[in-house]
């Protein structure tokens, strides 16, 4: 009999909601009861919803435990170690029992992800045990050509999974092709998307597969310097991809003739981003990396002509060169046997917002949203309506309910006006505010602009400044139309991928939701209720029972009435603070 | 475009008088010859101080060669430099799209409304900053803020101010050097 197995998920969402008091508390319990069970760490397992997560492997079986505390383990500890039953209140998923949440897994293929919250991410063993590192060492040992490297990735129909969607093995292939000795590899791991975190789980959870992608990418196209850029909004997971490359370098994977293959040096080092959007681009992050403002420059040159110190330069996304190690091992056609036509693999989805289920998934392409919202994220939240998702983050766009029957995949999510984006996905309800949201957008990128190119330093400045009055009732007739122009003229204008699609949040919105930006501009009103000053507030004559609480409350004094009697709230003194309809118990207080 | 600024003059002289620039002597030396290690450099410096002193500028440009403008160029582009002391916790409010779709303005502004402060700016006790940041990356706990190392998560405007409230009567208790009574 094998010992019993307790793992605690350790990522960032997972210490933010409590695991690494779990954690301790069965340490404690583990000494002082002298129970028998091995005790280990793992990373996110993308049931973020259920966090803090721990997972008991016995001979039976697998048994996830989910929304675990420092009371609950006591229960769990008890029925399942020293009992030997699960307890099945506390069960979110197992390979043994049916539970209501094990939907969540059904579906989904694991190739990026595959060793996030299975294998603790600080032992490089435990990677290794699950064919870490073996392939670049079947690379090294059937001396596979760094040619046939790069055919292999390009017949894996891999794009960049960062949200450009270039093809990955062609990249390579042209820094393969590009002249000269001092070559390097760059990983983009500057995740800035607002609502998106599919490379934090990835570099927090399985970081030495990121690495052994970029050594893979290193030997195909003749690399010696490998260049980790990280934001530094993620310190648990620099703290792990320093920990993984001292480990690579212990064994011999990063440092002179690696792996036996005579002349293939290469190290990798972390650099740490400041703060600025803008350097996900990739010419802008390659000046932060030189140490400059990270602003970006004209392409062509490309950078695997003209990258790093003017070097022949590979760039690709965290998820791409996680993917690489097991299409090397698994050969291009197993991996192009999930997805569409055009594009190959599975993608990454951080799926949140008003969504029952939020958390990391891994889907095949080809999947349409309509099956990740309901399948996979159970549902909205409180089973309201649903409106809309947000694809791609604030280079992205809106895809109305209507259209959620759209497959995942980088053409047919183009068609639509979004983008697919690195993978974040927002799910929006019938309360939010569809102007709101490119408000919201608008506002990200007018902070964000880099400053260089006018029209989007500008241009972004007087749409966000139209949006805000939109919001705020102010809006005129003409507007919408205004707002179009000044996306075109950014659109055109912007040199980078910033400015090209800062737009895109307006512009669908309009295309989907025009009714709703007429709403404000003509009617004054906020269809979704949110957008405050478009509020009004009133009593319910017959519901209201004079009880004093609103009144009391108001912090304008614009609610009248005597006890016992119907309250009237004066719209002239209203600021529209929404204190009387949250504390009257009667619900005498309507909105519109 | 975001733009900052090192403070009025009259704010400046109450602030910056004593800053010990031995402290930065090891950084500077460390990566004096090394292209491109202006970022570490300058976030090294911010990590000793919390913020980038003025006097840091003129030490690190007289050692390095590196021209000032350069300098105050990089460290206003990037969002994490600051150019002004800080308070002892640092509050970053998540605005990210999960946390704006669950309100997260809403918890700005019952904090602020809490602190008497604005966004960026520091208590008068000096116990807190509150800085708005686009995204924490924990969106599955939205809204999200987090103070210090620390995250917290699903909040409510009540619930922050809570929080805040609660660390503010640890920080005067430290102070005041009473020892908290235990709870075991």
């Amino acid at each position: 009999m094998n010992k019993i197995q307790v793992i605690v998920g350790l990522g960032s969402c997972g210490i933010a909601a409590g695991a690494a008091k779990v954690y301790n508390e069965i340490e404690r319990i583990k000494e002082a009861d002298n129970l028998d069970f091995v005790l280990k760490k793992t990373s996110c397992i993308g049931m973020c919803f259920k966090e803090p997560l721990v997972e008991i492997k016995d001979d039976t079986g697998s048994y996830l435990y989910g929304e675990v505390d420092t009371k609950k383990i006591d229960a769990i500890l008890e029925s399942h170690i020293i009992k030997s039953i699960p307890l099945k209140d506390y069960l979110v998923y197992s390979d043994v029992i049916e539970t209501p949440d094990s939907k969540y897994f059904k579906g989904q293929v694991k190739i990026a992800l595959r060793n996030c919250g299975y294998i603790d991410p600080e032992s490089i063993e435990e990677y290794e045990a699950r064919k870490g590192y073996q392939a670049i060492k079947k690379i090294a040992e059937e001396k596979i050509s760094c040619q046939d490297v790069i055919k292999i990735v390009i017949d894996s129909g891999l794009r960049g999974r960062g949200g450009g969607g270039f093809p990955t093995g062609l990249k390579w292939k042209f820094a393969n092709s590009s002249p000269g000795t001092e070559k390097y590899v760059i990983c983009n791991a500057d995740e800035g998307d607002p609502g998106a975190f599919m490379d934090r789980s990835v570099l927090e959870g399985d970081p030495h597969s990121v690495l052994e992608g970029m050594i893979i990418a290193a030997y195909s196209i003749g690399a010696n310097q490998g260049v980790i850029y990280c934001r530094a909004e993620y310190p648990l997971a620099v703290k792990r991809l320093n920990k993984a490359i001292e480990q690579a370098r212990q064994k011999g994977y990063l440092g002179k003739d690696i792996f036996g293959i005579e002349g293939f040096d290469f190290d990798i080092y972390v650099k740490e981003g400041a703060g600025a959007f803008v350097c996900g681009e990739e010419t802008a992050l390659i000046a932060s990396v030189e140490g400059e403002r990270g602003m970006p420059r004209r392409r062509p040159p490309f950078p695997a002509v003209s990258g790093l110190w003017r070097k022949p330069t590979n760039i690709n996304n965290v998820e791409t060169y996680a993917n690489i190690p097991w299409i090397i091992l698994n050969g291009a056609a197993e991996f192009s046997k999930y997805g569409t036509e055009k594009s190959k693999g599975t993608k990454v989805f951080a799926l949140t917002g008003k969504i029952k289920n939020g958390g990391l998934v891994e889907v095949p392409m080809g999947i349409t949203i309509r099956e990740i919202i309901y399948n996979l994220g159970g549902g909205i939240i409180g089973d309201k309506k649903f409106k809309a998702v947000q694809l791609g983050g604030p280079s992205g766009g809106c895809i109305p309910e209507y259209l959620s029957d759209t497959i995942v995949d980088y053409d047919s999510v183009n068609a639509t006006g979004a983008i697919m984006g690195s993978g974040g996905m927002v799910v929006m309800d019938e309360t939010t505010c569809m102007v709101d949201v490119a408000r919201f957008f608008l506002d990200f990128t007018q902070k964000e602009s880099c400053g260089k190119c006018t029209f989007c330093r500008i241009g972004t400045k007087r749409m966000l400044e139209i949006l805000t009055r939109i919001t705020e009732g102010e809006g005129k007739e003409g507007d919408i139309e205004k707002l179009e122009t000044l996306a075109n003229q950014i659109r055109e204008s912007s040199l980078c991928g910033l400015g090209q699609t800062a737009p895109n949040p307006v512009l669908t919105t309009i295309k989907y939701f025009r009714d709703e930006y007429e709403a404000h501009i003509r009617d004054k009103k906020c269809p979704a209720l949110y957008c405050k000053k478009l509020l009004t507030y009133e009593v319910i004559p017959e519901k209201c029972v004079g009880c004093f609480v609103c009144k009391r409350g108001c912090p304008v004094n614009a609610i009248e009435g005597e006890k016992k009697q119907v309250h009237f709230i004066k719209q002239e003194l209203c600021i529209k603070c929404g204190d009387c309809y949250s504390k009257c118990k009667f619900d005498a207080i309507k909105v519109f | 475009m975001r733009i900052e600024r090192f403070c009025k003059i009259e704010e400046k002289e109450a602030l910056t008088q004593d800053v010990n620039l031995n402290l930065i002597e090891p950084l500077i030396k460390k990566y004096k010859y090394k292209k491109g290690n202006l970022i570490p450099l300058l976030q090294g410096v911010q990590n000793i101080y919390g913020y980038i002193p003025e006097q840091a500028f003129y030490e690190i440009s007289r050692q390095t060669g590196l021209k000032l403008n350069d300098l105050y160029g990089v460290a206003t582009f990037y969002a994490q430099f600051r150019l002004k002391p800080v308070g002892k916790n640092i509050v970053r409010i998540c605005h990210g799209t999960a946390c704006h779709v669950q309100n997260a303005s809403k918890v700005t502004e019952d904090l602020l409304n809490f602190l008497e402060i604005k966004d960026g700016e520091t208590t008068p006790d000096g116990i807190f900053t509150v800085e708005s940041v686009a995204c924490l990356g924990c969106c599955s706990l939205a809204p999200v803020m987090m103070i210090g190392d620390e995250t917290y998560g699903k909040l409510t405007g009540k619930k922050a101010v809570d929080i805040v409230k609660e660390v503010r009567r640890k920080e005067v208790l430290k102070s005041k050097k009473i020892e908290e009574p235990s709870t075991n």
